[in-house]
């Protein structure tokens, strides 16, 4: 016991050691880490950034320096990566599936004011390019133009252009009396400035007003559209027509018609409403929701069947297993990507090599006939996925106890009798977790599914572009815009993972509790 | 041991901060030596207090724009950083980071984003004031929308009929005539034309114009507004014709663009339907670039697609993006190099007259300006997604010609109401 007890008395915290040392310049590295992030974030603005930083860094600091969190000083470096990895792109994904950020709705509000504002200014029809230099009056910035004929006008924001003596070089204006002209360096530190900066013509707002966008020429302009801050609406000066923002996030006047850009806003639960109301997407839902579960269960059975019978076959002596097993690992080694992309070539109807040397020039339909189409995306995944299962049953069989299997031997117990018996509940136990995990993989397969066929063929009875080898998450890809052939909508996106995520969710739980069963074998 | 963990965490902080200090210190060090050159001569401070320009680009520009950067930089010493991105990925990334203030100045792209990019407020308009008429007109008139330009176009591609004139000896004036002429050249296919599984109604576009039958309406401006025109008898007859022309072999969906880029070039067919960037495949053949032979009464016209670029709305260095853009990149030597980097005809029609000395380069030319802009409105999206199957589908044989096209016209009516 004492020996037990005398390292207690003496923490890593008191004993300055060697150890204590290297976690000391550990910690001040992932301190320096943490200042800097601070410090870009705070430079950024961002401040829920900032502040969840600076949460992680006390919290890390003090278990690290603390005696009494030892249990966290394990735990702590998963959990930072859990909450940066898994648990923001949860809060953030779930965040997204309650407003309707998307096409038109990609940002604040306040972008998309100054966005309308900067799309709805017009240049004044027929109005001349004036060469122009930026001038500042101690704070003041204003513009100093060559007109047409010659003679040089000087203004800013509230003083309209008013004729002025300057000096004239080159046909624009180097020196002005009262001005400073600014040279490039200024007027660069001030750019946004003077690009904000209207210089009105004449005292009659209806005559426009001077802008530049390279403080070289400057143009009158006219804005076609004013927004009033204090009442927050939009008024077309053409037609007189007033905009007021609504519920949807964007600017739409009496009759209904809106602005093109509109910014994000909450919506609720429109969007996990939309998603099982459009009755276009009614019939196609329900068959690619049964080839969804068609699809997993077909993929972990056969990968597993086929894994665990190369297992099985491999773990009694044969000569040269070792390179058996190193080539059957092979496919496992290509990427998840390239290796659908390959198969697609491969399976090309009249040029792939499957038709031409394999089938000596026949023309299968592989990949564009609904039901061979399918058959491919189960074989694909076979080839893909079996070397996994084939490495986690030679992994479970060489741990058996032999006890067990000398035990059945000596029962009387023939070679059938022991597998089905004995190796295959034990064998299932250690496995089942990860067949379970394998199903949920399979269940959001977007890369194979999206490499393969892409969904194709397309089902030719349905209004939406979606196949029949199409499963809830190469839907939803399509759906939400996100492949192109519709308006992107990530609100809707996210609602519907959420959805599938729901699914999966209740499976993997109702499939776990259902190993527990299983263990008690043991 | 409280006190020990007070020790230990100023120990680490100020371990901490003097890994830090070593940044801090440097960046007032460089300022002031910037703030004492700058009094001793304008030109020695100049590469702080200009600014940078970010751009992205893709593999194909880097080079030109780098060069225009270059003169850029000399002339006001700002630098312009280049990002390079897949062509491809830039659209959405641009629409996704402009918001977050994370985005570029300055991008590359093609016209026909112009109606996303609008409604979701991350595109600036550009004043390429008395340069516009430099400019040629479909060029500017691809990146105007609602009275306003949103980009400095570069580059002018549409395709062509590329014939390879030791198989073939004239220009076929109508669709028949080339099917013949390919036949009589003895080759493996008359014609070859890229399709796929999933169609491809780019390609195919010339001969539904000839059809009479655009996708979309037209207004008095050339701009398109969102109702489909490409139903009726007009529709109808061009995908009659596709499934004739399936039936009889001259079209099918086996040729994908590979296929069909590989065929041209080992001389199995007098005639490729395509653009200027397979030339580079085919650089050992004797071409010549004739029109687009119409299968129907009307004209052939290809879409006509137009690369510019884009200023960012949430630049904060909008001024500087807009003097590189309209008095570097817009130049004739700027527009030429950018057409030596892409094989692309400029947009600019001084640069596109020199380029024009090419016959290959002249051919496309002569046929872009026959053309028509592709749309840019955000309607556009869920026409590309029934289009392209359908077509394919009706060639294919597996779908009734007429049945297929009504179908189609009436799910991307569906799609566009929902």
């Amino acid at each position: 016991m004492t020996v037990l007890q005398e390292p207690r008395t003496e923490s890593h915290a008191r004993r300055y050691g060697a150890g204590f040392l290297v976690k000391l310049a550990l910690m001040a590295v992932v301190d320096a880490f943490g200042v800097y992030v601070l410090w870009a974030a705070w430079v950024a603005e961002s401040w829920i950034i900032l502040g969840a930083m600076l949460a992680m860094l006390v919290v890390v600091n003090w278990v690290y320096f603390s005696r009494r969190a030892v249990p966290l000083k394990y735990v702590v470096p998963g959990l930072v990566f859990l909450f940066t990895f898994q648990i923001f792109t949860i809060g953030y994904t779930g965040w997204v599936a309650f407003t309707n950020y998307g096409d038109g709705h990609n940002s604040t509000k306040e972008d998309a004011v100054t966005a309308l504002l900067a799309q709805n200014e017009r240049r004044v029809e027929g109005s001349p390019a004036l060469p122009l230099t930026v001038v500042s009056d101690g704070d003041e910035l204003g513009f100093v133009v060559v007109q047409p004929d010659g003679t040089t006008a000087a203004g800013d924001a509230e003083q309209p252009l008013e004729p002025v003596e300057a000096t004239v070089a080159d046909g624009t204006v180097t020196a002005v009396d009262g001005w400073e002209v600014l040279d490039r360096q200024q007027i660069i530190a001030r750019q946004g400035e003077v690009t904000d900066l209207r210089v009105p013509v004449s005292d009659d707002p209806n005559n426009g007003s001077v802008r530049t966008q390279d403080a070289r020429t400057g143009y009158v302009y006219l804005p076609t559209l004013v927004y009033d801050d204090g009442a927050d609406t939009m008024t077309d000066t053409v037609t007189g027509t007033v905009y007021t923002p609504n519920d949807d996030g964007q600017f739409e006047a009496a009759d209904g018609s809106t602005l093109d850009v509109g910014w994000r806003v909450f919506v609720g639960l429109d969007n996990f409403t939309t998603a099982f109301s459009d009755s276009r997407y009614a019939g196609p839902f329900f068959q690619i929701v049964a080839w969804t579960f068609v699809f997993a269960f077909a993929s972990v059975a056969t990968t597993f069947l086929l894994g665990m019978f190369l297992a099985t076959v491999f773990n009694s002596p044969i000569r040269g297993r070792k390179i058996y097993r190193t080539l059957l690992i092979l496919p496992y080694a290509i990427p998840g990507f390239v290796a659908p992309l390959l198969w697609s070539g491969l399976l090309n109807r009249s040029f792939g090599f499957v038709n031409q040397v394999l089938l000596g020039g026949a023309a299968v339909p592989w990949l564009t006939d609904p039901w061979l189409a399918k058959l491919s995306i189960i074989g694909v995944n076979l080839w893909l996925g079996f070397p996994y299962m084939f490495l986690i049953c030679t992994g479970a069989l060489q741990s058996l106890p032999s006890d067990v299997l000398e035990a059945a031997k000596i029962d009387g117990a023939g070679r059938l009798r022991t597998w089905s018996s004995v190796t295959m509940p034990l064998l299932l136990v250690s496995t089942t977790p990860l067949l379970i995990s394998s199903f949920a993989f399979n269940f959001n397969n977007f890369a194979l599914v999206y490499m393969l066929t892409g969904g194709g063929p397309r089902f030719e009875d349905a209004s939406v572009p979606l196949g029949h080898t199409d499963i809830l998450i190469t839907m939803v890809y399509s759906v939400a815009g996100l492949d192109g052939t519709a308006p992107k909508n990530f609100g809707l996106a996210s609602a519907l993972s959420i959805v599938i995520f729901v699914i999966i969710a209740t499976i993997s739980a109702i499939a776990f509790k259902r190993t527990r069963s299983l263990e008690e074998i043991n | 041991m409280r006190r020990s963990i007070l020790l230990a965490s100023a120990l680490v902080t100020t371990l901490a901060l003097s890994a830090c200090g070593s940044d801090d210190a440097a960046e007032p060090a460089e300022g002031s030596t910037d703030d004492a050159t700058a009094t001793e001569g304008e030109d020695a401070g100049d590469d702080m207090a200009t600014g940078s320009l970010t751009v992205w680009v893709d593999e194909t520009r880097q080079a030109a724009v780098e060069s225009a950067a270059e003169d850029f930089t000399a002339e006001t010493g700002t630098e312009v950083e280049l990002v390079l991105k897949p062509f491809e990925d830039i659209r959405t990334d641009f629409i996704a980071q402009v918001p977050t203030g994370e985005g570029p100045d300055v991008t590359v792209g093609a016209h026909d984003w112009l109606g996303e990019l609008i409604t979701n407020g991350v595109v600036a308009p550009v004043e390429l004031g008395d340069t516009t008429p430099q400019f040629e007109d479909v060029a500017v008139e691809a990146f105007t929308a609602d009275g306003a330009v949103y980009g400095m176009p570069y580059a002018i591609e549409n395709i062509a009929l590329i014939r390879n004139t030791e198989l073939a000896d004239s220009a076929p004036a109508t669709w028949d005539e080339a099917i013949a002429a390919g036949e009589d050249a003895g080759t493996k296919y008359p014609l070859l034309i890229q399709t796929g599984v999933e169609g491809d109604p780019y390609t195919y576009y010339p001969f539904q114009t000839s059809f009479g039958a655009p996708v979309f309406e037209q207004n008095e401006d050339g701009s398109y507004s969102p109702e489909i025109a490409m139903g009726g008898d007009a529709g109808t007859a061009y995908a009659q014709w596709l499934a004739e022309q399936g039936e009889s072999g001259a079209l099918t969906t086996d040729i994908t663009y590979d296929i069909a880029v590989e065929a041209f070039a080992k001389g199995q067919s007098p005639f490729i339907v395509g653009g200027p960037w397979m030339l580079e495949q085919f650089a050992d053949l004797d071409l010549a670039i004739d029109p687009i032979p119409a299968a129907g009464d009307e004209a052939a016209q290809p879409f006509v697609g137009v690369q510019g670029f884009y200023v960012s709305a949430q630049s904060e260095n909008a001024l500087l993006a807009n003097d590189f853009l309209v008095n570097y990149l817009s130049t004739e030597e700027a527009q030429t190099a950018l057409f030596e980097a892409g094989g692309r005809p400029p947009a600019l029609t001084a640069a596109a007259d020199a380029a024009s000395s090419d016959p290959i380069v002249a051919g496309f030319r002569e046929v872009g300006a026959e053309a028509v802009p592709m749309p840019s409105i955000p309607e556009m999206g869920s026409v590309w997604a029934f289009w392209g199957v359908t077509e394919a589908n009706i060639i294919s044989g597996s779908a009734d010609p007429a049945k297929a096209w009504d179908k189609m016209i009436a799910d991307i009516e569906g799609a566009l109401d929902s």
